[in-house]
């Protein structure tokens, strides 16, 4: 989706403000939002890549003028009613008024530790690698209404695999629930003037971690 | 946290969003838990981990460790969620934990341009400025710009690798150990380690910072 989440490269945004002994959170409600959206996560409400893809269908002015966990507050209230887990009248009245949705699991506290360990994404290979390290490869021009990892900025550059990571999930496929299409993904490094530019800084590399389907063989 | 969920801790931001967002996350809860799908000592639990046990600390003695034992540094460039497994820091680390190592040649960055992807189990929860629009959008095209927004300038011919973390894999900087401390030990080393010289923002503390 090229949408406003995808940021790499854009201007206008101006400086950096880093806070000095930055708390963790910077109001109550920041927790109980993080727990919440994970603990649906963790129940297998949905997948990491829907929960990203839901974020990013926020329209462009509310992204740009909600705080990060306010994001995440309005995603969930999305997602929740999206998937019938729960009523937009309840959330406006802020009780339950119908019956819930049998779900997989419920998060119970004993759950916890699970839920703080990153998932795995690696999969067995459906297939043979098709790039090595060292391949030259061209980003593909693609343009997806729906969600992918591949940033607007990379697209149609040519960089160098650096790195097979091994076969992943796919996010462009479990993020439209079309299940996890398993596909290879690699480190792959473009120079700084091939991304940006004559008067891009020459000292500088970017890599971007590309799954197969992004990539093809330049021409020579 | 307990069972109070009115929090009136609010920090420092106030305005419409803070009491807007009270309440809908409340509801949120409420309507959640009277559902049955989730119990709110769980989310007590989490925040808690994230509040005290999980955080930049854990990333400072991995990269103490590798600068005093250079077999245990061998083992985070070849696999960093082996290695840091092995310390016994975090009850289990993530798959594809990559540490990257800066040298008096290269320097190394980390972003995440389309969110906010950070290696949350050695740096805990990523800070505001890293999930912002400033730092996701700059990193990538002018990284001596971002690194001055920090105070931090780099020699003209530095190399400078930045990581777009647009997969499942997880990165975290490898800062060079600073002069003059020879002979420290692991706890005075990880005195040094910041959180932003482990994304790449900052650079390690010097000796007599410390001492």
């Amino acid at each position: 989706m090229d949408g406003i989440h995808d940021m790499g490269g854009m201007h206008g945004f101006g400086k950096v403000e880093p806070e000095e002994n930055e708390p963790v959170f910077h109001a109550a409600w920041e927790g109980r939002c993080l727990a919440l959206n994970r603990a649906m996560g963790a129940i297998g409400a949905w997948t990491i890549d829907e929960g990203r893809a839901g974020i990013e269908q926020l329209p462009p002015d509310v992204y740009l003028s909600s705080s990060y966990y306010g994001k995440w507050a309005l995603r969930l209230q999305n997602m929740v009613i999206a998937r019938g887990l729960a009523g937009a009248d309840e959330l406006a009245a802020g009780h339950a008024l119908h019956a819930a949705k049998p779900l997989k699991r419920k998060l119970a506290a004993a759950d916890v530790p699970r839920t703080l360990t990153r998932g795995s994404f690696g999969r067995p290979a459906p297939a043979p690698a098709r790039f090595g390290a060292g391949d030259r490869v061209r980003a593909r021009n693609m343009h997806p209404a729906t969600h992918t990892r591949l940033p607007r900025y990379a697209r149609g550059h040519v960089g160098v695999i650096e790195a097979v990571r091994g076969c992943h999930v796919f996010p462009d496929s479990t993020a439209v629930g079309a299940g996890e299409d398993p596909q290879w993904l690699y480190a792959v490094v473009f120079d700084g003037r091939e991304l940006f530019g004559e008067t891009a800084d020459p000292t500088l590399k970017v890599s971007i971690e590309a799954f197969e389907p992004y990539l093809e063989t330049p021409e020579p | 946290m307990g069972q109070d969920h009115e929090h009136d801790s609010d920090g420092h931001h106030h305005g419409s969003e803070l009491s807007e967002m009270q309440l809908r996350v409340r509801a949120l809860e409420t309507v959640l838990t009277e559902k049955g799908y989730i119990d709110p000592a769980a989310l007590d639990l989490m925040i808690e981990a994230y509040e005290t046990k999980i955080g930049p600390h854990n990333g400072a003695r991995v990269v103490a460790k590798a600068w005093s034992d250079p077999v245990f540094k061998h083992a985070l460039i070849a696999d960093a969620t082996k290695a840091v497994q092995s310390l016994g820091l975090i009850s289990r680390v993530g798959d594809h934990l990559i540490a990257v190592e800066n040298t008096p040649g290269l320097h190394n960055m980390i972003v995440c341009t389309l969110c906010s992807c950070y290696p949350w189990e050695v740096l805990g929860l990523p800070p505001v400025w890293y999930k912002s629009a400033p730092y996701r959008s700059r990193a990538v095209n002018d990284p001596r710009g971002v690194l001055s927004d920090f105070g931090v300038a780099l020699a003209a011919d530095m190399q400078i690798r930045v990581w777009d973390s647009t997969a499942e894999t997880r990165f975290i900087v490898l800062p060079m150990r600073p002069a003059g401390t020879e002979g420290w030990s692991e706890d005075k080393l990880a005195t040094l380690v910041t959180r932003d010289c482990m994304i790449g923002t900052g650079l390690p503390k010097l000796a007599h910072e410390v001492a």
